[in-house]
């Protein structure tokens, strides 16, 4: 399947820090439908773009819009256009499941009668119904992320972002948060998502690998593999890596 | 909106740390200062030289007790009892009663009472001074029904050690001990916090460092900077506000010591309890500077506050620490006067490096 | 007589360069964060603890250098039982998650600072520790807390080791480092195990079990199984199928509609399936699959790996938990 209609448009994005350049000035498109993986090492200025697109930082120059909205000047439509969905936070510990539903529903401007529809539909949906009075931390940790997922996912947004989604948990539950990335897919959400696990590279349509701060190659991963002839998205990466240290020597 | 709002209140209610510090503290704080904080004075030891021994010194003597500002200590025999007395530190004021003062006090001469008053508290000095001249004066005005105002009798006040009544000699002693407290007390605890939060303390604990030994290398650094802290808030009491040093420099500087060491084993122990930095920070400042500043006779006299918090005084540190400072430098007593207090600052040092040494984890769990 | 004197020697010190694990048990009041842990680790020998988060592999760690104790359960380190504290908190290197190191000292001052604490200097063991310090030598003014992720991992590496430990403990080394770092490290770890020392490390990346000599997935607190990665993955057990397609959910939705599936996990650009019955059909589930639909479809028999045995292990261990 094709995708052709750009979703995100990003032309010579920049942001600086001072002196120093998180981001140089990338360029890319992302696709209705697709699940668009964007990687890089830590500290190569993915997590800076990401928080760029998703309307919570202003960048110091260049241009994009996420869902047709410009990320200067309406950074309110954005938010409310997209999910968002990170590692190091997803829902509140101390709530349970229905607080946090009903909070974020909330915030994402549903009505009472959506929030019960969308709650009931996802809990049954998840198995959840007998804790569902019951506090987030006593799920354990691969169920948090699945209804954090579905909760990120309660005012059908057009585009998620996932950052860093699937950290540290156990490769079955991992799968099964594809599962659930590649059903949203399928129903025509855009999927954004940022990885450590070069293997889940391997789940997207197309890739994108920044470092320092600039785009080094974009295509999907079959293409990628065959430029670098190499049989994996790990190799790929070792691969780029090298090639950008023996410029740097150069 | 309304959603953020409730959420909020779910956090606070269900975080049982803040919920103390949100009702809690409020509550402890007014029993505080609505006891502790008064310019009244109550309960003050007093001691008695009666020369007239008649029925006007027994009568004042008999309103002073019964007025609840005063409680008598002990008869003096001799004028050369009063300045040991003093020194004891046991009582804060002296009243002489002149003799023939029956007669002198009908005449409507000049009464022959003294108040003498341990002015190295100037605040509370003044009020003792003051009541005790307006008991005089009343007793005057009751058997003299007669007699209308201006009365010629203003007893006299020797106010002793400070007779300037200078607040700073009060101050430099009590600035002192906050600092120390501050610096010895917090930043030993949030150092040894920050080496748990930060991971290090694992590796610290498995190699062949005591934990002792760790201690003693996080606590060290802190004795040298506060006792140039002490030294030098010492040299500017002494040099710019003229603060007198009657007594032994030695002993003066060995006692600082000693607190510093107190303070500090406070820290350690604190940091036994406290796991991160921000928990050690909060328990040192509510813990140890609030009580600090409102029970050790600081700001507020000890006297004054009803006896729970009397009795809580007394295990605080700075308290006999002050009066150590207090002692030594305004009113230059000797070391040895002052051994029950250097002993209880020795002993709540042991125990509190006792107790920590015994919690220390050598072992996380 | 002064042959085996000798042997023995060799033999002494070959022992003080090992790890004995006996029935390890630990809970955390409901928690049971290890549940009867068993396994050895020889001199020489780079041996794997593979598990996700949560599976016990830090609290483990954390008995071994007798920074907690267990509640039953022995275990030998480096010669000595974990009562005897002192002595084995002298032999061992330890690599704690998150690296700890002291941020606000430079490279050079984090590895001047370990080594006093062990009573030694940088310069008696630098050759231990050269390969790797030499990379990062350009950094030595450099804060620590200004490196990054690869370097610090180096770094703290070259800190636990500075005092020529008997036995080197790595507790998840390369989470969140990337790719190529995580390959240098793991080459360093090779040159280090001819050493003599043993090495345990733990990692949640089920690739890294490839590179060790041994390895124990853990999960849930209980040892899945310990062996060599290619004996491991040669108990799999059951023919294992690679599906390539580029249609993966719809496929992954109509094989779980087949009567005969098994398991059906995305695993990179294929679809892992395992089948119900002892000899599967393969002919059968193409026709099933062109049947719905899809026919670009490339089914393959393939070698499973360690990750497809973890889950598999995995599986079975919860379904016994949850009965």
């Amino acid at each position: 399947m094709t995708y052709s209609d750009p979703i995100i448009s990003v032309d010579k994005l920049t942001k600086k820090f001072g002196s120093f350049t998180a981001v140089n000035a990338i360029s890319f498109q992302v696709m209705k439908g697709e699940i668009f993986g964007f990687l890089g090492a830590n500290g190569a200025g993915k997590t800076t773009a990401m928080k760029i697109l998703i309307g919570i930082s202003r960048p110091t120059s260049g241009t994009a819009t996420v869902a047709g909205y410009d990320i200067y000047k309406q950074t309110e439509q954005i938010k409310k256009s997209i999910g968002y969905m990170s590692q190091r936070f997803s829902l509140y510990n101390d709530l349970t499941i229905k607080e946090n539903i009903e909070f974020f529903g909330g915030i994402y401007g549903l009505t009472s009668r959506q929030i019960r529809e969308k709650s009931d539909a996802l809990v049954e949906k998840l198995g959840l119904q007998d804790k569902f009075n019951r506090p987030i931390s006593d799920l354990p940790l691969g169920w948090k992320q699945k209804l954090a997922f579905s909760v990120a996912l309660l005012h059908d947004p057009k585009i998620i972002f996932l950052d860093e989604p699937t950290g540290g948990v156990d490769p079955v539950t991992r799968r099964m948060f594809w599962n659930m990335i590649y059903e949203a897919a399928y129903r025509g959400v855009t999927i954004f998502v940022t990885t450590h696990y070069m293997d889940e590279a391997e789940y997207c349509n197309r890739v994108s690998m920044m470092v320092d701060g600039k785009i080094e190659a974009l295509d999907s991963p079959a293409r990628l593999k065959e430029k670098f002839g190499v049989n994996s998205m790990n190799d790929v990466f070792v691969r780029l890596a090298r090639n950008q240290d023996k410029a740097k020597v150069q | 909106m309304k959603g953020f709002i409730i959420k909020e209140f779910f956090h606070i209610f269900r975080d049982r740390r803040s919920l103390i510090i949100l009702f809690g503290m409020p509550i402890v704080q007014i029993l505080l200062f609505g006891f502790a904080i008064t310019n009244e004075i109550r309960n003050v030891n007093i001691a008695v030289l009666d020369k007239a021994r008649d029925e006007a010194s027994e009568r004042i003597i008999e309103k002073m007790l019964a007025s609840g500002y005063f409680v008598m200590n002990g008869y003096l025999e001799t004028e050369d009892e009063i300045e040991p007395i003093f020194r004891k530190g046991k009582i804060k004021a002296v009243v002489v009663f002149g003799p023939d003062l029956d007669r002198n006090l009908t005449a409507g001469g000049i009464a022959p009472v003294q108040i003498i008053a341990d002015a190295t508290d100037p605040n509370t000095a003044n009020t003792i001074a003051a009541y005790a001249a307006s008991i005089v004066r009343d007793y005057q005005a009751d058997i003299n029904p007669n007699v209308t105002l201006p009365l010629e009798t203003i007893p006299e006040v020797r106010m002793l050690y400070n007779p300037e009544l200078k607040g700073v000699f009060m101050f430099i002693p009590g600035t002192m001990t906050i600092i120390l407290m501050l610096v010895s007390a917090m930043m030993t605890s949030i150092s040894i916090a920050r080496e748990k939060e930060m991971g290090t303390m694992e590796v610290l604990l498995v190699s062949p460092l005591k934990p002792v030994q760790v201690v003693a290398g996080k606590v060290l650094p802190y004795i040298l900077l506060s006792s140039i802290n002490a030294t030098v808030i010492l040299l500017l009491g002494y040099f710019v506000f003229r603060m007198p040093m009657q007594g032994s420099l030695l002993a003066l500087m060995g006692t600082t010591l000693l607190f510093i060491i107190t303070t500090l084993s406070l820290g350690i122990f604190i940091s036994t309890v406290a796991q991160t930095q921000q928990m050690a920070m909060m328990m040192s400042l509510i813990g140890l500077m609030l009580p600090t500043i409102m029970l050790s006779g600081f700001v507020f006299p000890i006297d004054s506050m009803p006896w729970p918090l009397r009795v809580l005084s007394n295990i605080i540190p700075a308290k006999w620490f002050i009066l150590i400072l207090k002692g030594l430098m305004l009113k230059g007593v000797s070391i040895t006067y002052l051994w029950k207090e250097v002993l209880i600052l020795i002993m709540m040092t042991l125990a509190l490096i006792g107790i920590s040494v015994k919690k220390y984890a050598i072992r996380l769990a | 007589m002064l042959v085996s004197a000798a042997l023995w020697d060799i033999n002494l010190n070959k022992m003080q360069m090992e790890i004995r694990i006996e029935s390890i048990s630990k809970s955390f009041g409901d928690v049971r964060a290890l549940v009867d842990v068993t396994f050895d680790v020889n001199a020489g020998e780079l041996f794997g603890l593979i598990g996700p988060d949560g599976g016990g592999k830090t609290t483990l760690f954390r008995i071994l250098t007798t920074l907690m104790l267990p509640d039953s359960g022995n275990a030998v380190v480096a010669g000595y039982p974990i009562s005897d504290y002192q002595a084995i908190r002298r032999s061992v290197g330890y690599m704690p998650g998150r690296f700890s190191l002291y941020p606000d000292l430079t490279v050079e001052e984090n590895l001047k600072f370990f080594a006093s604490i062990f009573g030694t200097t940088v310069e008696k063991n630098y050759e231990l520790i050269r390969d790797i310090y030499v990379q990062i030598e350009p950094f030595r003014d450099r804060r620590a807390g200004a490196l990054s992720g690869g370097m610090k991992q180096k770094l703290a590496l070259c800190c636990a080791l500075i005092h020529r430990p008997k036995v080197l403990f790595l507790d998840e080394p390369t989470t969140g480092v990337d790719p190529v770092s995580r390959k240098e490290f793991w080459e360093m770890l090779d040159r280090l195990r001819q050493d003599g020392m043993a090495i345990l490390v733990s990692t949640a990346y089920m690739d890294e079990a490839s590179l060790c000599d041994r390895v124990a997935l853990i999960h849930q607190g209980k040892i899945l199984t310990t062996d060599t990665p290619a004996n491991i993955t040669v108990t799999f057990g059951r023919p294992l199928y690679a599906i390539r397609t580029s249609n993966v959910y719809e496929v992954t939705r109509d094989i779980e509609s087949y009567a005969y599936a098994r398991t059906i996990y995305p695993f990179g650009e294929h679809l892992h399936y395992t089948d119900k019955r002892e000899k599967p059909d393969p002919i059968e589930l193409e026709d099933f699959l062109r049947g719905k639909g899809h026919h670009d479809i490339e089914l393959t028999a393939i070698e499973p790996t360690i990750e497809d045995a973890f889950m598999e292990l995995a599986e079975t261990h919860s379904q016994i938990l949850t009965q």
